[in-house]
Protein backbone atom coordinates (compact mmCIF):
# COMPACT_ATOMS: atom_id res chain seq x y z
CA UNK A 1 0.00 0.00 0.00
CA UNK A 2 1.67 3.55 -1.32
CA UNK A 3 0.16 6.72 -0.58
CA UNK A 4 0.98 9.36 -3.47
CA UNK A 5 0.53 12.94 -3.59
CA UNK A 6 -0.30 13.64 -7.30
CA UNK A 7 0.21 17.22 -7.10
CA UNK A 8 3.49 17.17 -5.88
CA UNK A 9 4.32 13.40 -7.79
CA UNK A 10 5.71 12.51 -4.20
CA UNK A 11 5.01 9.13 -2.32
CA UNK A 12 3.42 10.20 0.86
CA UNK A 13 5.37 8.86 3.91
CA UNK A 14 3.59 7.41 6.69
CA UNK A 15 3.12 9.64 9.63
CA UNK A 16 1.08 8.27 12.69
CA UNK A 17 -1.36 5.10 13.05
CA UNK A 18 -4.17 5.53 15.55
CA UNK A 19 -6.62 2.93 16.92
CA UNK A 20 -9.98 5.43 18.79
CA UNK A 21 -11.38 1.84 20.23
CA UNK A 22 -14.20 1.50 17.68
CA UNK A 23 -12.16 -1.16 15.81
CA UNK A 24 -11.71 1.28 13.38
CA UNK A 25 -8.04 2.52 12.48
CA UNK A 26 -6.87 5.56 11.15
CA UNK A 27 -3.11 6.34 9.47
CA UNK A 28 -1.92 9.37 8.28
CA UNK A 29 0.64 9.39 5.31
CA UNK A 30 2.40 13.06 4.68
CA UNK A 31 3.99 14.22 1.97
CA UNK A 32 7.38 15.24 2.39
CA UNK A 33 7.19 18.00 -0.35
CA UNK A 34 3.97 19.81 0.18
CA UNK A 35 3.58 19.01 4.35
CA UNK A 36 0.32 18.12 3.33
CA UNK A 37 -1.29 14.92 5.20
CA UNK A 38 -4.17 12.44 4.52
CA UNK A 39 -5.27 10.71 6.54
CA UNK A 40 -6.66 6.91 5.45
CA UNK A 41 -9.33 5.42 7.95
CA UNK A 42 -10.25 1.60 8.00
CA UNK A 43 -13.39 0.32 9.13
CA UNK A 44 -14.02 -2.34 11.51
CA UNK A 45 -13.79 -5.17 9.19
CA UNK A 46 -11.15 -3.67 7.33
CA UNK A 47 -9.43 -3.55 10.23
CA UNK A 48 -9.49 -6.57 11.58
CA UNK A 49 -8.48 -8.62 8.38
CA UNK A 50 -5.34 -6.81 8.12
CA UNK A 51 -5.10 -7.94 12.23
CA UNK A 52 -5.72 -11.24 11.24
CA UNK A 53 -2.63 -11.51 8.88
CA UNK A 54 -0.79 -10.91 11.70
CA UNK A 55 1.09 -7.49 10.50
CA UNK A 56 0.58 -3.72 11.18
CA UNK A 57 -0.60 -0.87 8.59
CA UNK A 58 2.64 1.74 9.12
CA UNK A 59 4.82 -1.08 10.66
CA UNK A 60 5.98 -2.81 13.23
CA UNK A 61 6.95 -0.37 16.17
CA UNK A 62 8.03 -2.76 18.52
CA UNK A 63 8.74 -6.09 18.68
CA UNK A 64 6.56 -9.22 17.89
CA UNK A 65 5.66 -11.08 20.95
CA UNK A 66 5.28 -14.33 21.10
CA UNK A 67 1.96 -15.88 19.94
CA UNK A 68 0.66 -12.47 20.08
CA UNK A 69 -2.00 -12.54 17.40
CA UNK A 70 -2.87 -15.74 19.64
CA UNK A 71 -2.86 -13.71 22.65
CA UNK A 72 -4.59 -10.87 21.63
CA UNK A 73 -7.68 -12.02 19.32
CA UNK A 74 -8.79 -15.28 20.86
CA UNK A 75 -11.91 -15.11 23.61
CA UNK A 76 -11.91 -17.10 26.13
CA UNK A 77 -7.86 -17.77 26.96
CA UNK A 78 -6.93 -20.07 30.35
CA UNK A 79 -6.09 -17.45 32.82
CA UNK A 80 -3.50 -20.09 34.03
CA UNK A 81 -1.92 -20.80 30.54
CA UNK A 82 1.31 -18.67 30.70
CA UNK A 83 3.52 -18.23 33.63
CA UNK A 84 5.06 -14.67 32.00
CA UNK A 85 8.57 -13.64 33.23
CA UNK A 86 8.95 -10.49 34.77
CA UNK A 87 5.85 -9.72 37.26
CA UNK A 88 5.46 -6.14 37.54
CA UNK A 89 6.18 -4.34 41.17
CA UNK A 90 6.23 -0.82 41.25
CA UNK A 91 9.26 -1.07 43.78
CA UNK A 92 10.75 -3.77 42.62
CA UNK A 93 10.90 -2.31 39.19
CA UNK A 94 11.98 0.62 40.55
CA UNK A 95 14.98 -0.46 42.55
CA UNK A 96 15.65 -2.57 39.71
CA UNK A 97 18.69 0.15 38.98
CA UNK A 98 19.00 3.39 36.49
CA UNK A 99 18.08 3.53 33.01
CA UNK A 100 15.13 1.23 33.39
CA UNK A 101 11.65 1.68 32.19
CA UNK A 102 9.79 1.55 35.86
CA UNK A 103 5.88 1.80 36.16
CA UNK A 104 3.40 3.87 38.35
CA UNK A 105 1.65 2.41 40.84
CA UNK A 106 -1.57 3.06 38.96
CA UNK A 107 -0.12 2.05 35.45
CA UNK A 108 0.42 -1.67 37.99
CA UNK A 109 -3.02 -1.39 39.11
CA UNK A 110 -4.48 -1.09 35.35
CA UNK A 111 -2.00 -3.79 34.31
CA UNK A 112 -3.57 -5.83 36.85
CA UNK A 113 -6.78 -5.86 35.35
CA UNK A 114 -5.97 -6.98 32.09
CA UNK A 115 -6.77 -10.67 31.41
CA UNK A 116 -4.06 -12.63 32.83
CA UNK A 117 -3.82 -14.34 29.47
CA UNK A 118 -2.51 -11.31 27.32
CA UNK A 119 -0.85 -9.20 30.68
CA UNK A 120 2.54 -10.90 30.43
CA UNK A 121 2.62 -10.10 26.72
CA UNK A 122 0.84 -6.48 27.36
CA UNK A 123 3.84 -5.34 29.55
CA UNK A 124 6.15 -6.65 27.32
CA UNK A 125 4.51 -4.17 24.80
CA UNK A 126 4.43 -1.43 27.18
CA UNK A 127 7.74 -1.23 28.37
CA UNK A 128 9.17 -2.30 24.48
CA UNK A 129 7.14 1.28 23.45
CA UNK A 130 8.85 3.48 26.45
CA UNK A 131 11.95 2.47 25.55
CA UNK A 132 11.54 3.28 21.99
CA UNK A 133 10.27 6.49 22.81
CA UNK A 134 12.45 6.92 24.94
CA UNK A 135 10.27 6.94 28.51
CA UNK A 136 10.98 6.30 31.65
CA UNK A 137 7.67 6.10 33.78
CA UNK A 138 4.82 3.91 32.62
CA UNK A 139 2.01 5.93 33.58
CA UNK A 140 -1.85 4.96 32.35
CA UNK A 141 -1.30 8.11 29.97
CA UNK A 142 1.33 6.17 28.48
CA UNK A 143 -0.33 2.97 28.52
CA UNK A 144 -3.44 5.23 26.69
CA UNK A 145 -1.17 6.70 24.26
CA UNK A 146 0.48 3.36 23.58
CA UNK A 147 -2.55 1.00 23.13
CA UNK A 148 -3.75 4.15 20.68
CA UNK A 149 -0.08 3.59 18.61
CA UNK A 150 0.56 0.44 18.24
CA UNK A 151 -3.11 -0.67 17.96
CA UNK A 152 -3.62 -2.95 21.85
CA UNK A 153 -7.51 -3.18 20.77
CA UNK A 154 -9.04 -5.38 23.80
CA UNK A 155 -5.56 -5.30 25.96
CA UNK B 1 -11.71 14.39 -14.85
CA UNK B 2 -9.28 11.95 -15.11
CA UNK B 3 -5.85 12.14 -12.79
CA UNK B 4 -2.88 11.02 -14.55
CA UNK B 5 -0.56 9.97 -12.01
CA UNK B 6 2.08 6.95 -11.11
CA UNK B 7 0.62 3.38 -10.54
CA UNK B 8 2.31 1.34 -7.43
CA UNK B 9 4.76 -0.44 -9.36
CA UNK B 10 5.93 2.95 -10.91
CA UNK B 11 6.03 4.24 -7.59
CA UNK B 12 9.60 3.21 -6.60
CA UNK B 13 9.42 4.03 -2.86
CA UNK B 14 8.86 0.65 -0.35
CA UNK B 15 5.24 0.56 0.87
CA UNK B 16 5.16 2.50 4.17
CA UNK B 17 3.67 -0.66 6.10
CA UNK B 18 6.34 -3.01 4.53
CA UNK B 19 3.85 -5.46 4.59
CA UNK B 20 6.05 -7.83 2.02
CA UNK B 21 9.17 -7.60 5.11
CA UNK B 22 6.50 -8.22 7.70
CA UNK B 23 5.13 -11.50 6.33
CA UNK B 24 8.74 -12.30 4.90
CA UNK B 25 10.07 -11.73 8.81
CA UNK B 26 7.12 -14.61 9.50
CA UNK B 27 8.29 -16.41 7.51
CA UNK B 28 11.66 -16.46 8.45
CA UNK B 29 10.80 -16.78 12.25
CA UNK B 30 9.07 -20.48 11.18
CA UNK B 31 12.56 -21.25 9.47
CA UNK B 32 14.64 -19.86 12.22
CA UNK B 33 12.35 -22.22 14.86
CA UNK B 34 12.32 -25.11 13.02
CA UNK B 35 16.45 -25.33 12.35
CA UNK B 36 16.72 -27.59 15.04
CA UNK B 37 13.83 -29.89 13.47
CA UNK B 38 15.42 -33.08 12.11
CA UNK B 39 12.34 -34.40 10.48
CA UNK B 40 8.64 -32.33 10.29
CA UNK B 41 5.56 -35.16 9.55
CA UNK B 42 2.38 -34.07 9.30
CA UNK B 43 -0.29 -36.55 9.79
CA UNK B 44 -3.85 -36.07 8.04
CA UNK B 45 -7.01 -37.46 6.65
CA UNK B 46 -9.26 -36.46 4.38
CA UNK B 47 -12.17 -37.16 6.80
CA UNK B 48 -13.03 -36.58 10.12
CA UNK B 49 -13.50 -39.28 12.97
CA UNK B 50 -11.22 -41.79 11.63
CA UNK B 51 -9.08 -41.82 14.75
CA UNK B 52 -6.28 -39.57 13.25
CA UNK B 53 -5.52 -37.88 16.59
CA UNK B 54 -4.94 -40.65 18.59
CA UNK B 55 -2.88 -42.51 15.92
CA UNK B 56 -0.73 -39.39 15.96
CA UNK B 57 -0.14 -39.39 19.94
CA UNK B 58 0.89 -42.46 20.20
CA UNK B 59 2.60 -42.52 17.11
CA UNK B 60 4.99 -39.57 18.93
CA UNK B 61 5.06 -41.31 22.60
CA UNK B 62 5.97 -44.74 20.77
CA UNK B 63 9.43 -42.38 19.04
CA UNK B 64 9.63 -40.84 22.54
CA UNK B 65 9.44 -44.34 24.17
CA UNK B 66 12.74 -45.10 21.49
CA UNK B 67 14.83 -42.45 22.65
CA UNK B 68 13.98 -39.98 19.92
CA UNK B 69 13.16 -36.21 21.08
CA UNK B 70 9.46 -35.60 19.59
CA UNK B 71 7.41 -32.46 19.22
CA UNK B 72 4.02 -32.55 18.81
CA UNK B 73 2.16 -29.68 17.20
CA UNK B 74 -1.70 -30.21 17.31
CA UNK B 75 -3.02 -27.61 14.34
CA UNK B 76 -6.91 -28.80 14.68
CA UNK B 77 -7.65 -25.68 16.55
CA UNK B 78 -11.03 -25.95 16.49
CA UNK B 79 -11.22 -29.72 18.09
CA UNK B 80 -7.96 -30.34 19.65
CA UNK B 81 -7.03 -32.97 21.91
CA UNK B 82 -3.92 -33.58 21.68
CA UNK B 83 -2.47 -32.74 25.27
CA UNK B 84 -5.53 -34.55 26.85
CA UNK B 85 -4.29 -38.05 24.85
CA UNK B 86 -1.00 -37.38 25.61
CA UNK B 87 -1.67 -36.86 29.35
CA UNK B 88 -0.32 -33.26 29.32
CA UNK B 89 -2.33 -30.92 32.23
CA UNK B 90 -2.79 -27.60 30.34
CA UNK B 91 -1.18 -24.80 32.82
CA UNK B 92 1.46 -22.82 33.08
CA UNK B 93 3.71 -22.30 29.94
CA UNK B 94 6.47 -20.61 30.46
CA UNK B 95 7.23 -17.38 28.48
CA UNK B 96 9.38 -14.51 27.46
CA UNK B 97 10.03 -12.06 25.14
CA UNK B 98 12.16 -15.40 23.17
CA UNK B 99 8.95 -17.59 22.72
CA UNK B 100 6.89 -20.47 24.74
CA UNK B 101 7.43 -23.61 25.93
CA UNK B 102 5.97 -26.53 24.67
CA UNK B 103 4.07 -28.09 27.60
CA UNK B 104 5.75 -32.22 28.17
CA UNK B 105 3.80 -35.20 28.40
CA UNK B 106 4.51 -38.26 30.17
CA UNK B 107 6.29 -39.99 27.75
CA UNK B 108 8.53 -36.61 27.14
CA UNK B 109 7.00 -35.48 23.92
CA UNK B 110 6.65 -31.66 23.66
CA UNK B 111 3.28 -30.96 22.81
CA UNK B 112 1.70 -27.11 21.53
CA UNK B 113 -2.27 -27.51 21.45
CA UNK B 114 -5.07 -25.02 21.29
CA UNK B 115 -6.50 -27.36 23.92
CA UNK B 116 -3.84 -25.65 26.62
CA UNK B 117 -4.66 -22.09 26.00
CA UNK B 118 -8.41 -22.43 25.98
CA UNK B 119 -10.41 -23.25 28.67
CA UNK B 120 -12.37 -26.03 28.99
CA UNK B 121 -15.83 -26.61 27.22
CA UNK B 122 -15.10 -23.01 25.91
CA UNK B 123 -15.34 -23.15 21.38
CA UNK B 124 -12.39 -21.52 19.69
CA UNK B 125 -13.62 -17.90 19.21
CA UNK B 126 -11.81 -14.89 17.80
CA UNK B 127 -12.18 -11.53 18.99
CA UNK B 128 -14.00 -10.20 15.67
CA UNK B 129 -16.31 -7.33 14.80
CA UNK B 130 -19.78 -7.83 13.28
CA UNK B 131 -20.74 -11.55 11.78
CA UNK B 132 -18.36 -11.51 8.83
CA UNK B 133 -16.40 -13.47 10.41
CA UNK B 134 -15.85 -15.98 7.39
CA UNK B 135 -13.60 -13.15 5.95
CA UNK B 136 -10.76 -13.42 8.31
CA UNK B 137 -11.50 -16.63 10.07
CA UNK B 138 -9.03 -18.61 8.07
CA UNK B 139 -6.40 -15.72 8.30
CA UNK B 140 -6.78 -15.80 11.92
CA UNK B 141 -6.38 -19.41 11.91
CA UNK B 142 -3.27 -20.06 9.97
CA UNK B 143 -2.00 -17.23 11.64
CA UNK B 144 -2.22 -19.01 14.44
CA UNK B 145 -0.56 -22.49 12.90
CA UNK B 146 2.41 -19.79 11.97
CA UNK B 147 2.74 -18.82 15.73
CA UNK B 148 2.70 -22.35 16.88
CA UNK B 149 5.62 -23.41 14.64
CA UNK B 150 7.52 -19.96 15.01
CA UNK B 151 6.70 -19.06 18.26
CA UNK B 152 7.05 -22.47 20.91
CA UNK B 153 11.15 -23.30 21.65
CA UNK B 154 10.60 -26.85 20.11
CA UNK B 155 14.10 -27.14 20.12
CA UNK B 156 16.39 -29.65 18.98
CA UNK B 157 13.45 -32.47 17.64
CA UNK B 158 14.27 -35.73 15.75
CA UNK B 159 10.96 -35.68 14.90
CA UNK B 160 8.41 -32.80 14.73
CA UNK B 161 4.57 -34.56 14.30
CA UNK B 162 1.84 -31.81 12.90
CA UNK B 163 -1.88 -33.07 14.04
CA UNK B 164 -3.75 -31.88 11.23
CA UNK B 165 -7.44 -31.08 11.27
CA UNK B 166 -9.86 -32.98 8.88
CA UNK B 167 -10.25 -31.13 5.22
CA UNK B 168 -7.03 -30.42 3.37
CA UNK B 169 -7.10 -26.56 4.37
CA UNK B 170 -4.56 -26.47 6.89
CA UNK B 171 -2.43 -28.55 5.28
CA UNK B 172 -2.24 -26.09 2.69
CA UNK B 173 -1.18 -23.73 4.77
CA UNK B 174 1.74 -25.92 6.28
CA UNK B 175 2.73 -26.30 3.18
CA UNK B 176 3.09 -23.05 2.60
CA UNK B 177 4.69 -22.10 5.71
CA UNK B 178 6.91 -25.22 5.92
CA UNK B 179 8.55 -25.42 2.45
CA UNK B 180 10.46 -28.15 3.96
CA UNK B 181 7.97 -30.63 5.24
CA UNK B 182 9.10 -33.94 4.85
CA UNK B 183 6.35 -35.90 4.32
CA UNK B 184 2.62 -36.86 4.85
CA UNK B 185 1.44 -39.59 6.72
CA UNK B 186 -2.51 -40.18 6.16
CA UNK B 187 -5.31 -42.30 7.81
CA UNK B 188 -8.25 -43.73 6.89
CA UNK B 189 -10.64 -45.97 7.27
CA UNK B 190 -11.20 -48.99 5.40
CA UNK B 191 -14.68 -47.47 4.14
CA UNK B 192 -15.27 -46.95 0.69
CA UNK B 193 -16.43 -43.37 1.81
CA UNK B 194 -13.27 -42.71 3.52
CA UNK B 195 -11.08 -43.87 0.73
CA UNK B 196 -13.26 -41.54 -1.85
CA UNK B 197 -12.90 -38.73 0.93
CA UNK B 198 -8.90 -39.52 1.75
CA UNK B 199 -7.92 -40.16 -1.84
CA UNK B 200 -8.66 -36.71 -2.93
CA UNK B 201 -6.56 -34.85 -0.02
CA UNK B 202 -3.67 -37.84 -0.94
CA UNK B 203 -4.13 -36.04 -4.27
CA UNK B 204 -4.17 -32.51 -3.07
CA UNK B 205 -0.69 -33.29 -1.64
CA UNK B 206 0.71 -34.83 -4.54
CA UNK B 207 -0.44 -31.68 -6.42
CA UNK B 208 1.64 -29.47 -3.60
CA UNK B 209 4.62 -31.74 -4.36
CA UNK B 210 4.08 -33.55 -0.91
CA UNK B 211 5.62 -36.82 -0.39
CA UNK B 212 3.25 -39.17 1.25
CA UNK B 213 5.34 -41.20 3.49
CA UNK B 214 2.66 -43.96 3.65
CA UNK B 215 -0.99 -44.93 4.47
CA UNK B 216 -2.26 -46.07 7.78
CA UNK B 217 -5.41 -47.68 8.09
CA UNK B 218 -7.26 -47.52 11.17
CA UNK B 219 -10.49 -49.26 12.39
CA UNK B 220 -9.62 -52.20 10.79
CA UNK B 221 -11.17 -55.08 12.28
CA UNK B 222 -12.50 -55.05 15.99
CA UNK B 223 -10.34 -56.58 18.51
CA UNK B 224 -12.09 -58.80 21.55
CA UNK B 225 -11.07 -57.43 24.82
CA UNK B 226 -10.94 -60.96 26.21
CA UNK B 227 -9.02 -62.89 23.54
CA UNK B 228 -7.57 -60.14 21.38
CA UNK B 229 -8.44 -61.88 18.00
CA UNK B 230 -9.26 -58.87 15.36
CA UNK B 231 -12.59 -59.52 14.38
CA UNK B 232 -14.12 -57.52 11.30
CA UNK B 233 -15.79 -54.05 11.98
CA UNK B 234 -16.24 -51.89 8.20
CA UNK B 235 -16.08 -53.81 4.96
CA UNK B 236 -13.25 -52.48 2.64
CA UNK B 237 -9.49 -52.15 1.73
CA UNK B 238 -8.96 -49.24 1.91
CA UNK B 239 -5.53 -48.50 3.10
CA UNK B 240 -4.28 -51.09 0.62
CA UNK B 241 -6.43 -49.49 -2.24
CA UNK B 242 -5.33 -46.00 -1.44
CA UNK B 243 -1.53 -47.10 -0.94
CA UNK B 244 -1.64 -48.85 -4.11
CA UNK B 245 -3.82 -45.72 -5.94
CA UNK B 246 -0.98 -43.20 -4.81
CA UNK B 247 2.32 -45.07 -5.31
CA UNK B 248 2.89 -45.35 -1.69
CA UNK B 249 3.02 -47.64 1.28
CA UNK B 250 0.90 -49.02 3.58
CA UNK B 251 2.09 -48.75 7.00
CA UNK B 252 -0.09 -50.80 8.57
CA UNK B 253 -3.51 -51.20 10.12
CA UNK B 254 -4.72 -50.77 13.50
CA UNK B 255 -7.94 -52.11 15.10
CA UNK B 256 -10.33 -50.73 16.74
CA UNK B 257 -9.69 -51.34 20.56
CA UNK B 258 -12.12 -50.28 23.44
CA UNK B 259 -9.05 -50.71 25.79
CA UNK B 260 -7.13 -48.47 23.81
CA UNK B 261 -9.51 -46.06 23.29
CA UNK B 262 -9.90 -45.91 26.95
CA UNK B 263 -5.89 -45.39 27.95
CA UNK B 264 -6.44 -42.26 25.68
CA UNK B 265 -8.72 -40.67 27.09
CA UNK B 266 -7.01 -40.63 30.48
CA UNK B 267 -3.66 -39.64 28.82
CA UNK B 268 -2.45 -43.05 29.63
CA UNK B 269 -0.45 -43.36 26.13
CA UNK B 270 2.18 -45.70 27.56
CA UNK B 271 -0.26 -48.54 29.59
CA UNK B 272 -2.04 -48.17 25.86
CA UNK B 273 1.38 -49.53 23.70
CA UNK B 274 2.53 -51.93 26.11
CA UNK B 275 -1.08 -53.88 26.83
CA UNK B 276 -3.00 -53.32 23.31
CA UNK B 277 -3.39 -54.85 20.74
CA UNK B 278 -3.55 -51.39 18.46
CA UNK B 279 -0.71 -50.48 20.44
CA UNK B 280 1.29 -53.28 18.95
CA UNK B 281 0.40 -52.07 15.77
CA UNK B 282 1.43 -48.89 16.21
CA UNK B 283 4.68 -49.80 17.33
CA UNK B 284 5.06 -51.88 13.87
CA UNK B 285 3.45 -48.32 11.87
CA UNK B 286 6.45 -46.27 13.57
CA UNK B 287 9.08 -49.60 12.48
CA UNK B 288 7.86 -48.36 8.78
CA UNK B 289 7.28 -44.81 9.10
CA UNK B 290 11.36 -44.37 10.57
CA UNK B 291 12.19 -46.38 7.47
CA UNK B 292 10.18 -44.16 5.28
CA UNK B 293 11.96 -40.64 6.64
CA UNK B 294 15.11 -41.77 6.31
Amino acid sequence: MKFLCIECDEQMIFEQRQLPGDGTLAAAFRCPTCERVVAMLTNPMETQLVSSLGIKIGGREVPEQPLELVRSEVVGGREDAFVDAEAPLPVEVRASGAGAVVWSLAAVERLEGVPRFVRGMVKRIYADYAKQHGITEITPEIMDRARSDLGLEGM
Amino acid sequence: MTLKHRTYSEVTGTDASRMVDQVNAQQSRVAERLAGVKACVAVMSGKGGVGKSLTTAAIAAACAARGLTVGLLDADLVGPSAARMSGVNPTGLEVDESGVDPATSPAGVRVMSMDLLIEDDTPLAWREPGSESFVWRGAQERGALREFLADVRWGELDLLLVDLPPGTQRLIDLAELLPCLDGLVVITIPSAASEAAVSRSMSLAAEKGIRVLGVVENMAGYACGDCGEVRSLFPGDAGQRLADQHDTTLLGRIPFDPDAAGHADMGALDQMMDHTVAGAAIEAIVDRLLEAIT
